[in-house]
């Protein structure tokens, strides 16, 4: 679809809709601007926003003074309120980092000071006694506990900002390929796969693309290299024995937190990621030696979970900007306008804590438009969402009432984690258009359950059809991810 | 489709969350089936025959379950000493459904079962509660997935389990794609197998992990020596590769441990994979229930009568354990909803003095894994560990060693479910093995 108003000038781009991009969106939605986003791809969070924990991070694992930490205390105090307010599903679990021995309680101790040096609430070292109390099925002699810690579906975050930052005027546009961009004295015009788009002010939120990104105005001040992070997700089953993530003492070279076990908020617990720089941007295999590692490290904390099946594997990359055998620790976030191209703003190396951090990196970009122009809140800014309300989660009361007041309601489309036809054929309407079979997964969770959409598929390839699809149109992730090749007879 | 009355028992116990008149939609039945296939068709047909009131909740559109997917012949040979399709044989259970005046409700998927027997159903005519004096289970099973056998790689579309394409095929006219690879050699990958060749797509081969197939003998020939489709044994799939579209997958084969060996790995080009490596009985509702399972067959610890660990909860067909043919699915129906119904009128006793049947050596299972000391005429189903030839069935007495049954087989397959009758009365623990 060509885009209709290609000499249309936009006061803001934003190229990447991740966490970030789509924070970043919504803030500037409280302002009178026109912003726009463009993401290549066919949904929102399909990079390296969909490939990690969903931890909602307490602040202890990043270096006092960096903006790391800076961005993730303050992320911690809004994103509890924002997840709320968006209707976003989210628990404040805790956490217990977990210490084999006493060396590792050192370790822990030293992380305990960073936490409370960063502002991180009510951080405890605890002992094995209140482990077992916490979670009995943890093996630990100490651990660190931090009660502000918690798990959030982060694609689910991530629509929901960029939903909310819609509902307030901006403007969201999926399958748009930036590959070139022209610095014009008053605006940047973007080549895109469907035309050109002109903006005032352009921020880079491409995650790992955001060095080529920032390289097509000639500002490439990093360079963004992939690290791989392989993951295992257990049946939901397990999420019966694990309340609240586990994680080992971090690695000393601070290159990851760790391959921990995270809870998610309908059961299934991730184990995972494992961590290994890759040269494709695009990679996201699984490989065997990987998974069985996994588990071992992972059963190791945690032994009972070794009777739970996986019921699927996943791999995020993130988008470190300290490369390979690089000495001096991880690199902090960039965020930062232009030396070069004025109006032009790069975020930089945004990998944990991002999805934390997300709500306070967003204001940042207004700061920095701020000291160039004046912005004037926009009257009306509406911060939440409705609550879309999920059958699984109804009690008997009020699925009868919406049954009855609408069959689809009735219909279960998913067997495994209850879903109807009618969050199917919500999902389906979105405003953005996202119309594959992982954009209705991310949206209603058909196809996350112990069956894998065994069930729903066939119901969801129809429901589609009616929607006004051709079976060749239907893709798993949009583009040439096609399910089907059409009819067998005409 | 119909819809039946309100209950006239109150609702007693029945505990409710948010419903504001309680009592509005709960339902009271003597017999509810839960699945409306080829076991709990039957199964409602064996209750309402015993007298019953039943009711069976069926969440497909319409009656048949899995049989309506399938297509090719080979259904109702022992049930109907003839060759039919799987609609065709829906079909006469259905009419016959319809002759007994059974209440059916499709579209209606049961999303809970206590252990007291509510059930809590959703269809597009509602949601409601249905009271049930006995439940007989037939859900049926689900596939085993590409994640639950960690084959690494990359997520592609075009990777399906054979059910869901048979599905997309049969029911939907759609295609699948051009080049089809097929692991594991379960009997839906094999009529899939034949059924793509008729459609035009090129089936480059069948992959089965084990030094044996996994399904019947006669599938073999007749989808796949008849149209020369290679079928490799003891070699499976090791990685897949595509970003958007599955463009290949690397095939290698393994060792007695089953671990891939190094060095035979071959890549084959192909858009569509399709994987039939084993069934899942669909068990979430019994254990809602508290029902018994089995970590051998994946499904209910049953008695005699087909009756669970939760009294006047039963269990037939695939939720119980997976066979190879849908007519024996509906024998155990037919046993278990005759029981059902006798249960609803409090004419089985659920308590009583109880001995236990084991497998042995050579033997994944045996079952009922219970029967009511001084039972006669028991029908025991079982399955061999490996393939046999001359092999000798043995039930022997565990305390006394007493031969309860002795009989020698030609030829054992795991992929063959066997059935053989304890004619004499069992009062003691017995254990079933297999001996050269």
């Amino acid at each position: 679809m060509e885009d209709r108003k290609t000499d249309d000038l936009f006061d803001v781009a934003v190229i990447g809709g991740g966490v970030v991009g789509c924070a970043v969106l919504r803030e500037l939605s409280r302002y009178r601007l026109r912003p726009v986003l463009l993401e290549k791809c066919f949904d929102l969070g399909e990079g390296v926003s969909k490939g990690n924990s969903g931890v909602i991070h307490a602040g202890f694992n990043v270096r006092t003074g960096s903006l790391k930490a800076r961005a993730n205390i303050a992320g911690l105090k809004a994103i509890y309120d924002l997840a709320a307010g968006l209707h976003v599903p989210y628990r404040k679990t805790g956490k217990l980092v977990v210490a084999p021995d006493e060396e590792g309680r050192r370790h822990l101790e030293e992380l305990k000071a960073q936490g409370d040096r960063n502002g991180t609430p009510g951080l405890e070292i605890v002992n094995a006694e209140a482990i077992r109390k916490f979670e009995p099925a943890v093996r630990g002699k100490w651990a660190l506990y931090s009660p502000w810690t918690g798990i959030i579906s982060p694609y689910e975050f991530t629509i929901a900002l960029a939903e909310s930052a819609r509902r307030n005027g901006a403007e969201v546009r999926l399958g748009r390929n930036v590959t070139a961009a022209e610095s014009k004295p008053d605006r940047f015009v973007l080549s895109t796969s469907s035309g050109p788009v002109s903006a005032r002010w352009v921020i880079n939120c491409a995650g790992l693309w955001a060095d080529e990104v920032a390289g097509m105005a000639g500002s490439a001040d990093f360079r963004v290299y992939p690290y791989k992070g392989e993951y295992l997700i257990l049946d939901k089953a397990a999420g019966d024995i694990l309340r609240m993530p586990i994680y080992p003492v971090p690695p000393r070279d601070e290159s990851s937190l760790g391959i921990h076990l995270t809870p998610t908020m309908e059961g299934p617990v991730l184990l995972g990621p494992s961590g290994e720089y890759v040269d494709d941007k695009n990679d996201a295999r699984s490989t065997r030696p990987v998974m069985d590692m996994l588990k071992a490290e992972a059963f190791r904390m945690v032994p009972a979970l070794g009777r739970f099946p996986v019921i699927h594997a996943y791999t995020g990359l993130r988008p470190k900007i300290d490369g390979p055998g690089e000495t001096g620790g991880p690199a902090d976030f960039v965020v930062a306008e232009s030396d070069r191209r004025p109006r032009w703003v790069n975020f930089g190396g945004i990998e944990s804590p991002g999805l934390t951090a997300a709500p306070a990196l967003a204001e940042m970009v207004v700061e920095i438009i701020g000291t160039k122009e004046a912005l004037s809140s926009k009257d009306g800014f509406e911060p939440g969402l409705p609550d879309l309300p999920r059958f699984a989660r109804l009690d008997d009361g009020a699925r009868a009432a919406r049954a009855a007041a609408d069959p689809d309601w009735g219909e279960m489309v998913c067997r495994c984690e209850h879903v109807t036809r009618a969050e199917v054929r919500t999902a389906v309407r979105n405003p953005f258009g996202a119309n594959s079979l992982d954009a209705i997964k991310r949206r209603t969770r058909c196809g996350m359950g112990r069956c894998q959409g065994g069930f729903c598929t066939p119901r969801i390839v129809e429901i589609l059809q009616a929607e006004g699809l051709k079976p060749e149109d239907i893709t798993k992730r949009g583009g040439l991810s096609r399910l089907v090749f059409g009819r067998i007879k005409p | 489709m119909t819809v039946f009355g309100m209950g006239k028992h109150g609702n007693v116990g029945v505990k409710t969350q948010g419903f504001a008149t309680p009592l509005e939609r709960l339902r009271d039945v003597d017999v509810a089936v839960i699945g409306g296939g080829p076991a709990g068709l039957a199964a409602a047909l064996g209750a309402s025959r015993a007298g019953a009131e039943v009711v069976i909740l069926e969440r497909g559109k319409r009656l048949g379950g899995i049989l309506n997917q399938c297509i090719h012949d080979g259904f109702g040979l022992a049930l109907y000493k003839e060759s039919i399709s799987g609609p065709e044989y829906a079909e006469r259970l259905m009419d016959d459904v319809g002759r007994e005046g059974i209440r059916v409700e499709t579209g209606a998927m049961v999303l809970d079962l206590s252990a007291d027997k509510i059930l809590r159903v959703n269809s597009r005519s509602g949601y409601s509660l249905v009271r049930a004096k006995s439940v007989v289970l037939a859900m049926g099973c689900r596939e085993r997935t590409r994640d639950m056998i960690e084959i690494p790689g990359d997520r592609p579309a075009g990777v399906w389990t054979a059910g869901t394409a048979q599905n997309l095929v049969n029911l939907q006219n759609l295609r699948l794609g051009n080049e089809i690879v097929i692991l594991g050699s379960g009997d839906i990958g094999l009529i899939m197998a034949r059924r793509l060749t008729f459609e035009g797509m090129k089936v480059k081969g069948v992959f089965e992990i084990l030094p044996w197939v996994g399904g019947l003998e006669r599938n073999v020939r007749q989808c796949l020596s008849d149209f020369s489709i290679p079928l490799e044994l003891t070699t499976t799939v090791v990685d897949i590769c595509g970003r958007d579209r599955l463009s290949s997958v690397v095939v290698s084969r393994v060792d007695e441990a089953l671990k891939p060996l190094a060095g035979t790995e071959r890549e084959i080009p192909c858009d569509t994979l399709l994987l039939s490596v084993g069934l899942i009985p669909e068990n979430e509702l019994s254990k809602r229930a508290g029902v018994e399972l089995s970590p051998a067959t994946g499904g209910a610890v049953v008695d005699e009568m087909f009756m669970t660990s939760v009294p006047g909860v039963f269990s037939c067909g695939n939720v119980l354990q997976i066979h190879d043919v849908a007519d024996w699915a509906s024998f155990e129906g037919f046993v278990a909803g005759k029981n059902a119904a006798l249960h609803a009128r409090g004419e089985i006793p659920t308590r009583g003095t109880i001995v236990r049947i084991t497998p042995g050596a050579g033997v994944r299972y045996a079952l009922p894994q219970i029967v009511r000391r001084s039972a006669a005429g028991v029908d025991l189903h079982f399955r061999v560990t490996a393939p046999r030839r001359n092999v000798w069935i043995e039930a022997r007495g565990s305390a006394s060693g007493t031969i309860f049954f002795r009989r020698k087989f030609p030829r054992l397959l795991p992929s063959e479910l066997q059935k053989i009758k304890l004619t004499t009365a069992i009062d003691e623990d017995l254990e079933v093995a297999a001996h050269d």
